[in-house]
């Protein structure tokens, strides 16, 4: 049976059906999942979708980390669940500190919208168990706030823990040493900027998504038989 | 009591500030010269209901430490005043 994966819907995510249809794509099954329910069902992983949560209002992700969903979310996280926080959801990882570090507005203030090439830095973690260190991926980008900041000795233990995941080939946005996405200790927490459903049908111009969610399917294809 | 509580948000020093920067940069054309050091922030002001000015500080910084400022990148100043 396909592993179910639960997609968390907030007042104003906007990127929902497109990642339901990716991991379809990807093999699993996509349940939409609602910020004010305080339980996940039975899924075996869950993805934070890009959009704007709550509004975006007072800072990306500052409200949606205390949607009663995310205190079930965290509960998973704590239990080797795997959750991916694509964009906007990466922002919601970082307020809820399931993930170190913030995303600040980008350098010289620009929106950005364009196809990123990205390296993957590291294969241990739920996202990137597929990929080699080195590959190049083409994965589009949509964010004002993508710019990852963290203090210095968060960057050592990030580096020292191999959990930067992926680097932008030319950092577009000013983060910290080119970070595009990043895990938490386990690998099983993973937050990125870029958005792999975006690149995940060959109409949408690159398939480098679906390596990524490939590999999300394959955690949560052992979580289920776990 | 009473108390009205205001709170400025502004990133940590050494953070980058993309907006300070560019409104520093407009000045020049405005006329302005002169001006450095221009940092970006918010203020949000509030009403708390507390026994006392310490309680009421408490809870206000609460509230700024956990919602109103990110710690990783911001840094927040309480100002208080019964009413």
């Amino acid at each position: 049976m396909a592993p179910r994966i639960g997609v968390v819907v907030f007042p104003g995510t906007n990127c929902e059906h497109d990642v339901v249809q990716a991991v379809e794509a990807a093999g699993a099954a996509g349940v939409l999942l609602w910020h004010g329910d305080d339980n996940l069902g039975s899924v075996d992983a869950v993805v934070l979708p890009g959009g704007f949560a709550h509004g975006d209002y007072l800072r990306p992700g500052a409200l949606a980390r205390f949607s009663p969903v995310m205190d079930a979310v965290a509960a998973f996280a704590r239990a080797g669940g795997p959750v991916v926080g694509i964009c906007n959801g990466f922002q919601v990882l970082t307020e809820a500190g399931l993930l170190p570090g913030a995303l600040q507005k980008n350098g010289r203030l620009r929106f950005l919208c364009e196809p990123a090439r990205l390296v993957v830095a590291s294969t241990s973690s739920v996202l990137t168990s597929g990929s080699r260190v080195g590959d190049e991926l083409t994965i589009p980008i949509n964010h004002f706030s993508g710019n990852y900041t963290c203090d210095d000795e968060t960057l050592r233990r990030l580096m020292d823990e191999d959990r930067v995941v992926l680097r932008y080939a030319d950092n577009p946005n000013g983060s910290v040493d080119a970070i595009a996405g990043i895990a938490n200790e386990a690998g099983n927490v993973v937050g990125l900027m870029p958005h792999p459903e975006r690149a995940s049908n060959a109409l949408l111009g690159s398939l480098d998504g679906l390596v990524l969610l490939r590999a999300l399917v394959g955690a949560a294809t052992a979580r289920a038989a776990a | 009591m009473r108390f009205r509580a205001r709170v400025e948000v502004q990133l940590r020093p050494g953070i980058a500030d993309p907006e300070g920067a560019t409104i520093e940069r407009a000045l020049p054309a405005l006329g302005f010269d002169g001006v450095a050091h221009v940092r970006a922030g918010r203020s949000f002001s509030f009403e708390v209901d507390a026994p006392d000015e310490g309680a009421a500080r408490l809870t206000a910084t609460e509230l700024a430490d956990r919602l109103l400022a990110n710690p990783v990148i911001e840094q927040s100043r309480l100002e208080l005043e019964a009413i």
